[in-house]
């Protein structure tokens, strides 16, 4: 139990991230906010159009996988994708959310 | 197998013997003079005379190869049209040829929105809602392409070749794949042994428009992309994956292979410890919009969320995020004692919730258990005790060893071998060759269909298992004839050549055992192509609704009857009547006379079905009872007495009894044999004899001479004279029965006048 204020710690000293990387982090707790009002909502009202309801939290999901994926292959730390440019991974991360985001207006009916 | 390099090594080695020449000032060593000789010659006949390089010599030949091997999947399968007609066989392809026909004229909303009202008369079905539409937006497109290109082709052409088609492109995705796997060298076996393997032609011949025939592609697609996805960790590459995942998921209902194998396959890579980033962008991308994309299907619904076959996936991807936050919290922190406990902590508490979610949803019934159909893969006794409809399709049979060997033939054992090659090298993607093999080999063994899904591991296995023989006993004669040419210039071909020359000094019989072997295996390749090539043109070519015999002087006879019978129903019966038969000829009935039908192949629902089996093993009153409460106005029967033909309906005659009897517990199976046995002769049951399918099928038979030498009324299918020949009918009377009498088609008379 006494490791969690360690991990504090720990974690306080990695924050200061080069600036692109900081802003991923305050992106994810925006998208994780969003998604937790829904789930709220569906609990109190009920999840009639199922459709809509599983559009909305999917697209929620859907964005925070994407960006969490971006941030893996434009962070320098990772060893596995330093041949890929990061313009690249931004243009790959931009058709995703593209397919995604047709895919959700599709489906919300 | 690829021999191109040899010519380039001689090359090389004949340029530094030139060199080697003109620079030195002794006279030209003995051997040289014929190998010189001999370089000529073999200037003349290699590709070096067209100016090329050894990279692009090797491009033009894998280009070559590839072209040959499409051609090759697309012309094997083309024995029924040229032997017959191009038509659609079989039953199913009826439906989506007929589906298909709607889509082309009406369009794709009317077709998506299409409630179909003339098949399970009264209740009618949802067509838009039940079906999987991949195939038959396919064929349209194709369709609506060659039209506005200006060509005139009739839907049904386009129909009947779009499998074989689809197969050739199959064979392309398989060199691809099997690039990625091992080598090109595997990729092109691959390709080879995929366009002509059985297992794979018999649901793909032109004129077997199923479903299969696309899926297959879309199957081995996506997961060629999901390998390429986790061994790049490209978003695009997991993008393209997903979109596979959504076309594998339109064409067939066995899109639950791959959203099973896939999390199935990253839980094994989770376990033997090679999770890594590359993994995580590929699965989390993949399953995300794949889900999101496969649940515009409205066939496929919600059921990636709420169906416990789809509850794997999920799973793995909510384990996959406690992997990354593991990771993420392991590069924190530097302390190993502290992490290790942080990890007990965090998976028993992950563990924990997820099964507790996992019995929450079971239990409250949110999660809906494993459907029949697949719960009989798993547990392979449970459809004969509980669902005698799936227990009855002869193609979910267990598979026989023959059944095996007349599909896979020398790949049987290739497939060993080829995994001991993954094995010896196990990355990323041969992990999953192996596991996509290994599960696929198992449901073969459950299920006769099930050796389609199988195939493309198999053939892929057995690639890397020839691939790999044929270039290690390559290189070893190679090596051998490097040496002999390249004895006279030592300087140049450096030590690695004087040391290898010395090992193969020391076993002389090296190389003739290396031709020896690799004489072995092209004899077996070869004897593997004649027998698809046999299989394809005996066992697997044959139209169902078309059949052929020998005459008695050995010359063709054909039986079209079925197609007759549909176009005297189309002709000389009113517009709404309808038609009772047995569920097998539903669609034909409607495709092709476009006549409403009791029940069909799609089997949705049970208890429809049970009326129409009860219809048949009743006596004739009680029958005539149940036709008029569904306003039944013809019978059709389906008879192979005069000729011979075993899957008429009196051989299936005991699986209407069974499954009227599942749902009508007034039918009992024990009434109609006698000491078990089923019998149609003189000692038969005497519920058996006058049920109404037997007298449906004999009516007039008993006045027949069908052989020479045997009574009248001899049924040649079952060996016996049958034992009722006076068959007199009160309801019904005979409308039709074709030249052979293989169709039989009877009409429901009104009720009598009270006078």
């Amino acid at each position: 139990i006494s490791f969690i204020p360690y991990l504090f710690k720990r974690f306080q000293n990695f924050l200061p991230f080069p600036g692109r990387i900081e802003r991923f982090t305050f992106y994810l707790l925006d998208y994780n906010l969003c998604f937790d009002k829904q789930v709220v909502y569906m609990a109190v009202v009920g999840s009639f159009p199922f459709n809509s309801f599983l559009s909305g939290v999917l697209s929620c999901i859907g964005t925070a996988v994407l960006a969490v994926c971006l941030r893996i292959q434009v962070n320098k730390d990772n060893k596995e994708f330093k041949d890929v440019a990061p313009e690249r991974a931004f243009a790959d991360f931009i058709l995703c959310n593209l397919v995604l985001h047709l895919v959700i207006m599709n489906f919300l009916g | 197998m690829p021999p191109q390099t040899m010519s380039a090594k001689t090359d090389a080695t004949i340029g530094v013997n030139g060199t080697a020449k003109s620079t030195s000032n002794q006279a030209p060593p003995p051997m040289a003079l014929p190998a010189n000789l001999k370089s000529d010659l073999l200037n003349k006949l290699s590709l070096k005379s067209f100016k090329l390089k050894t990279k692009q010599q090797e491009l033009l030949l894998r280009v070559s190869i590839l072209f040959l091997v499409y051609v090759l999947a697309f012309i094997t399968r083309l024995f029924s049209v040229l032997r017959y007609e191009s038509m659609i066989h079989e039953f199913d392809p009826y439906f989506n040829y007929r589906t298909t026909l709607f889509l082309t004229e009406k369009g794709f909303y009317e077709f998506w929105n299409w409630f179909d009202y003339e098949s399970w008369y009264p209740l009618g079905r949802i067509v838009g809602g039940t079906l999987y539409p991949g195939l038959m937006v396919t064929a349209a497109l194709i369709y609506w392409g060659l039209r506005f290109l200006r060509f005139a082709v009739h839907i049904r052409e386009v129909c009947v070749l779009t499998a074989p088609f689809f197969a050739s492109n199959t064979t392309l995705v398989a060199y691809f794949f099997g690039k990625e796997i091992w080598d090109s060298s595997a990729g092109l076996v691959a390709a080879a042994l995929i366009a002509i393997c059985p297992g794979y032609i018999s649901r793909s011949v032109a004129g077997s428009y199923d479903n299969e025939g696309v899926a297959i592609f879309a199957l081995l697609l996506t997961f060629y992309l999901f390998v390429k996805a986790v061994n790049t960790g490209s978003l695009t590459w997991s993008l393209a994956s997903a979109f596979g995942y959504f076309y594998m998921v339109s064409a067939w209902g066995g899109y639950v292979f791959i959203i099973n194998l896939i999390p199935l396959y990253v839980l094994v890579l989770l376990i033997t410890g090679r999770y890594s980033v590359r993994l995580y962008i590929a699965y989390n991308c993949m399953y995300v919009l794949g889900m999101l994309l496969a649940m515009q299907i409205r066939f496929v619904g919600f059921q990636h969320v709420q169906s416990g076959e789809h509850m794997a996936a999920m799973g793995v991807f909510f384990l996959m995020q406690v992997f990354y936050f593991l990771d993420w919290v392991k590069y924190l922190l530097s302390d190993k004692r502290l992490f290790e406990t942080f990890l007990r902590i965090t998976v028993t508490t992950t563990v924990g919730l997820a099964a507790v979610a996992l019995g929450v949803g079971t239990a409250s019934g949110y999660i809906s258990p494993w459907t029949g159909r697949f719960y009989s893969l798993l547990d392979p006794t449970y459809a004969k005790d509980h669902i005698p409809i799936i227990a009855s399709v002869s193609e979910h049979q267990p598979t026989a060893w023959s059944s095996f060997m007349f599909d896979f033939h020398i790949l049987l054992f290739l497939f060993p071998a080829g995994l001991y090659f993954c094995f010896k090298r196990l990355t990323d993607a041969t992990i999953f060759i192996v596991m996509y093999g290994l599960t696929s080999m198992y449901f073969a063994g459950v299920m006769v269909r099930l050796i389609l899904v199988a195939t493309p591991a198999v053939c892929l296995i057995s690639a890397i298992a020839v691939s790999a023989t044929v270039k290690n006993l390559a290189q070893l004669l190679r090596t051998k004839s490097k040496v002999t040419q390249g004895g006279s210039s030592k300087a140049a071909s450096g030590s690695k050549a004087s040391s290898k020359a010395l090992l193969d000094q020391s076993q002389p019989f090296q190389r003739n055992g290396a031709i020896a072997l690799l004489l072995g295996v092209f004899y077996l390749l070869s004897k593997y192509a004649t027998h698809c090539t046999w299989v394809t043109s005996e066992a697997y070519s044959s139209p169902s609704i078309v059949l052929a015999a020998r005459g008695a002087h050995g010359n063709k006879v054909i039986f079209d009857d079925y197609r007759e019978a549909y176009f005297w129903l189309q002709q000389n019966t009113p517009t709404d009547a309808k038609v009772m038969s047995w569920w097998d000829y539903g669609y034909q009935i409607t495709a092709m006379a476009n006549r409403t039908v009791i029940v069909d192949n799609n089997t949705w629902n049970n208890t429809h079905i049970a009326t129409v089996g009860r219809a048949m093993s009743s006596y004739e009153d009680e029958a005539y009872e149940i036709m008029r409460e569904l306003d039944v106005g013809y019978v059709l029967v389906v008879f192979g007495g005069v000729t011979g033909y075993s899957s008429d309906d009196i051989n299936k005659f005991l699986w209407m009894v069974r499954i009227g009897g599942g749902v009508f517990p007034v039918i009992k199976e024990p009434d109609y044999l006698v000491n078990g046995e089923y019998r149609v002769d003189k000692g038969a049951a005497p519920k058996m004899l006058n049920c109404l399918m037997y007298k449906l099928c004999y009516y007039r038979f008993g006045e027949l001479m069908t052989e020479y030498g045997k009574p009248p009324g001899f049924d040649r299918a079952r060996g016996v004279e049958i034992g009722n020949k006076d068959i007199k009918l009160e309801h019904l009377e005979e409308a039709f029965t074709t030249s052979n009498w293989i169709v039989r088609i009877y009409k429901v008379k009104p009720p009598n006048n009270r006078w």
